[in-house]
C-alpha cells in the first residue's frame, strides 16, 4: 500500500517546485500556485486522496509576504491519510489562487468561504461570491486588521436600513471576554479587556 | 436547465403548444419548519418539480474562527458546544483532542475512555433527536416524542457528569473538567439496559412503515462517487456505501480498544441514512458498555502538563505551586509549541475537523473549523434537481444537518 510519503516523493519528482512543509503530524507540501492543480489532480488521480476535506485561507499577518496562503487538506478514504498542500498567493494586495472545483465539486463552498473570511479569489471558480456574510458586505472579516469588534456597516436589507435608521451595529467589548491575539501581546498587556479602546461604545470609530 | 424525468410536466406540454408556462421561483427558509434552524433554499421549480436550487446559509454565522483568534485555547471550549449544539460532548472531545496534538500530549486512559463515552452517549442523543425530526418531516409525529422521552434521559445524565444539560463545556486542553460522580457508570448501563428495547420500539415506527418508505426510499439519491467528491462524511457518506468512519480508520482516543461494527447503506437514498443512523445506535450502545466494562483507573487530565492543564481546585486553594499554575493558565492559556495540526473526530454529523495554526504560546494564530454539515449541505444543489418540493423536506430531514455548525 503506498503511503503518503511515497506520493509526496513521488509529486517531488515530478515538479521541482513542490517542497516539503513543516508540520506536526500528517505530511505536509508547499506548492507553487501555477502547479497547484496539476500537483492536487495527481494527489487525487495517481495516489488515491480521493476526498477534498477542508480548504483554509491563512492570513500570516499584517505586513508579512507573502501575507495569505491556501491550505488544502486531502484525505484518501482508501488509505486513510491525509496530506496538508498549502500554497502562497503571491499577490498580497489581490490573493489569488486557481479553483479546485473543477477536481471537486465540493470545493466550490470552501473557497467562498475563503474569499468571504479573507479576500482570496479563485481563479476559474464556478460561482465565486460570499457565502456567510451577505452579498454586499464590504469587508473581509478573518483578515488580521479587522477588528474583532467589528465594524458598523449597513443591513444587507437597504429598505430596512433606511425605515429604522439602524445598521449592524458592531460588537460592544466593554466587559467583554479577555481579548488577545497571537504573538501580539501576551494576556496581561491586553489588559483592559477591549484589545484596542478606540473601538468601543465611548469613543467614535474611525472611518472603515 | 433541462431536467430528464418521467412526469408528464409542462414543459413537455408547453413543447406542443398546448398552453403557455413559465418557472417559478420559491424561497424556502430561512424560517421554515423543515429547514431545522435557519438554513434558505433559494429554488426554481417547474411545476412541482425543482430545476434549481441554491441554498443560502450564514444566517447562524456568529464568526466563532475570528473569536477563536482572540481567546485562549480553554476559553474556547464554550463554544465549541455550539456548533453542532446537539452533540456537544462530541464537539468539546474533538477541539480538545485537536489541541493536544499540537501539544504532542497523550491524555490518560481514563480520561480517553471517559470521552468515548461521552461522545457515544451525544452520538445517540443527536441521532434521537436527527430521527424525530425526520420523522416529523415526512408526517410520522410520534418517534419525536419517543425519542426526546430518551434523549430528557440522557440530559439527566449529561446534567449530573457536567453541571448542564445542554452545553457542556466539558473538556479542557489535556483532560476533563471532572471525574465522573460516583454510581455514573452503572447509571449510565442502567439507560442503556432500558434504551435497546425503546430504540427497537421507536425503530419499529419506520422500518415498515409504508408512508415513511414511501416518502424516503429513493429519495435524495446520493452515489458513492458524489458522495465524496462532495467531501460528505458521517452517517451520510456511509449510506451511500462507503465504510469510512474514522473511529475505526484513524482511531483516537483508544477507540482501537474497543469492538464496534459501521453499518453502510447501498443505495444512498433517505431510508439508507435513516437505517445507518438506526443501527449507529446500537453500536454506540456497545461501546459504551465495553468502555464502562474496562473503565480505567487513573487521573482524568494529564497531571504532568502543568503548563497546560489546571490542578485540582482543593489544590489550588491550599499549595502555592499549584496556584501560581492555575493563575499562569488562566491568565496566559495553555502553552503551545509553534506548528499547525489538522484533527477530524467523527462526530454524530461526520468528521468536524479542526485546523489550528500556533504560533506558539496560549492563543491560536488560526483556527479554521471543519464543520461537517457545511460540507453535507453542499450537496443539496446536486441532489434537489429533479425532485419534487415535497422530496426536498425529506431530503433535508434525511440529511441532519445543524446550522449552528454550518454556519459557525
Amino acid at each position: 500500500m503506498p503511503t503518503a510519503l511515497d506520493a509526496i516523493a513521488a509529486l517531488k519528482g515530478k515538479w521541482v517546485g513542490v517542497k516539503d512543509r513543516a508540520s506536526l503530524d500528517h505530511p505536509a507540501i508547499n506548492v507553487p500556485a501555477a502547479d497547484l492543480l496539476a500537483v492536487l489532480g495527481s494527489l487525487k488521480a495517481d495516489h488515491g486522496f480521493d476526498m477534498l476535506t477542508d480548504v483554509s485561507g491563512v492570513d500570516w499577518a499584517i505586513g508579512t509576504s507573502p501575507r495569505f496562503s491556501v491550505v488544502y487538506h486531502v484525505f484518501s478514504t482508501t488509505g486513510h491519510e491525509y496530506v496538508r498542500v498549502s500554497v502562497d498567493c503571491a499577490d498580497d494586495a489581490k490573493p489569488q489562487v486557481p479553483s479546485a472545483a473543477g477536481l471537486w465539486p465540493g470545493a466550490d463552498w470552501h473557497e467562498r468561504e475563503a474569499f468571504d473570511m479573507f479576500g482570496i479569489t479563485f481563479a476559474g471558480h464556478p460561482d465565486l461570491r460570499r457565502i456567510l456574510m451577505w452579498d454586499g458586505y464590504p469587508y473581509h472579516p478573518l483578515r488580521k486588521d479587522f477588528p474583532l469588534a467589528g465594524i458598523e456597516t449597513e443591513l444587507p436589507d437597504a429598505e430596512v436600513t433606511a425605515e429604522t435608521k439602524v445598521g449592524a451595529i458592531a460588537a460592544p467589548m466593554m466587559g467583554g471576554p479577555f481579548v488577545a491575539s497571537s504573538g501580539e501581546l501576551n494576556m496581561t498587556d491586553a489588559e483592559p479587556r477591549a484589545k484596542d479602546e478606540s473601538w468601543t461604545e465611548r469613543r467614535p470609530k474611525p472611518d472603515a | 436547465m433541462a431536467v430528464e424525468h418521467s412526469f408528464p410536466d409542462s414543459a413537455a406540454r408547453n413543447a406542443k403548444g398546448l398552453f403557455e408556462t413559465e418557472k417559478m421561483s420559491l424561497s424556502m427558509g430561512p424560517s421554515h419548519p423543515s429547514t431545522h434552524g435557519v438554513l434558505r433554499l433559494q429554488m426554481e421549480l417547474d411545476g412541482e418539480i425543482v430545476t434549481k436550487a441554491d441554498p443560502v446559509i450564514g444566517y447562524l454565522h456568529r464568526g466563532d474562527e475570528k473569536i477563536a483568534e482572540n481567546m485562549t485555547y480553554n476559553q474556547f471550549v464554550p463554544y465549541t458546544d455550539r456548533l453542532d449544539y446537539l452533540a456537544p460532548l462530541a464537539n468539546n472531545m474533538a477541539y480538545a483532542i485537536a489541541v493536544e496534538k499540537l501539544a504532542k500530549l497523550e491524555v490518560p486512559a481514563r480520561c480517553q475512555a471517559i470521552r468515548v463515552i461521552t461522545a457515544e452517549m451525544a452520538r445517540i442523543s443527536a441521532h434521537l433527536l436527527g430521527l424525530g425530526a425526520f420523522g416529523i418531516d415526512v408526517g410520522a409525529w410520534t418517534v419525536f416524542l419517543y425519542s426526546f422521552t430518551e434523549r430528557e434521559k440522557l440530559y439527566k445524565l449529561f446534567e449530573e457528569l457536567t453541571g448542564a444539560r445542554f452545553t457542556t463545556s466539558y473538556s479542557r486542553i489535556g483532560g476533563v473538567a471532572r471525574d465522573v460522580p460516583p454510581g455514573w457508570n452503572d447509571r449510565v448501563l442502567a439507560f442503556c439496559d432500558q434504551f435497546l428495547p425503546l430504540l427497537e420500539e421507536i425503530l419499529d415506527l419506520l422500518t415498515r412503515n409504508k408512508i415513511f418508505t414511501d416518502r424516503t426510499a429513493g429519495v435524495g439519491v446520493i452515489s458513492k462517487e458524489d458522495a465524496i467528491a462532495y467531501g460528505l462524511t458521517g452517517p451520510n457518506l456511509r449510506a451511500s456505501g462507503v465504510p469510512l468512519d474514522l473511529r475505526k480508520d484513524k482511531p483516537y482516543s483508544g477507540y482501537e480498544k474497543y469492538d464496534f461494527d459501521v453499518p453502510i447503506g447501498s443505495n444512498g437514498d433517505g431510508y439508507d441514512r435513516y437505517l445507518v443512523r438506526g443501527e449507529e445506535m446500537r453500536q454506540s450502545v456497545r461501546i459504551i458498555r465495553q468502555a464502562i466494562a474496562q473503565f480505567p483507573e487513573g487521573k482524568w487530565y494529564a497531571e504532568d502538563a502543568r503548563r497546560i492543564i489546571a490542578p485540582p481546585k482543593d489544590k489550588i486553594l491550599t499549595s502555592m505551586e499549584e496556584l501560581i499554575q492555575n493563575f499562569m493558565i488562566v491568565t496566559e492559556g495553555p502553552q503551545m509549541p509553534a506548528g499547525e495540526v489538522y484533527f477530524e473526530a467523527e462526530n454524530p454529523k461526520g468528521a468536524l475537523g479542526f485546523y489550528i495554526v500556533s504560533k506558539g504560546g496560549g492563543v491560536p494564530w488560526r483556527l479554521k473549523i471543519r464543520a461537517p454539515s457545511f460540507c453535507n449541505l453542499s450537496i443539496l444543489p446536486k441532489v434537489c434537481v429533479g425532485a419534487m418540493v415535497s422530496d426536498v423536506v425529506s431530503i433535508l430531514g434525511s440529511l441532519d444537518f445543524v446550522m449552528g455548525e454550518c454556519d459557525r
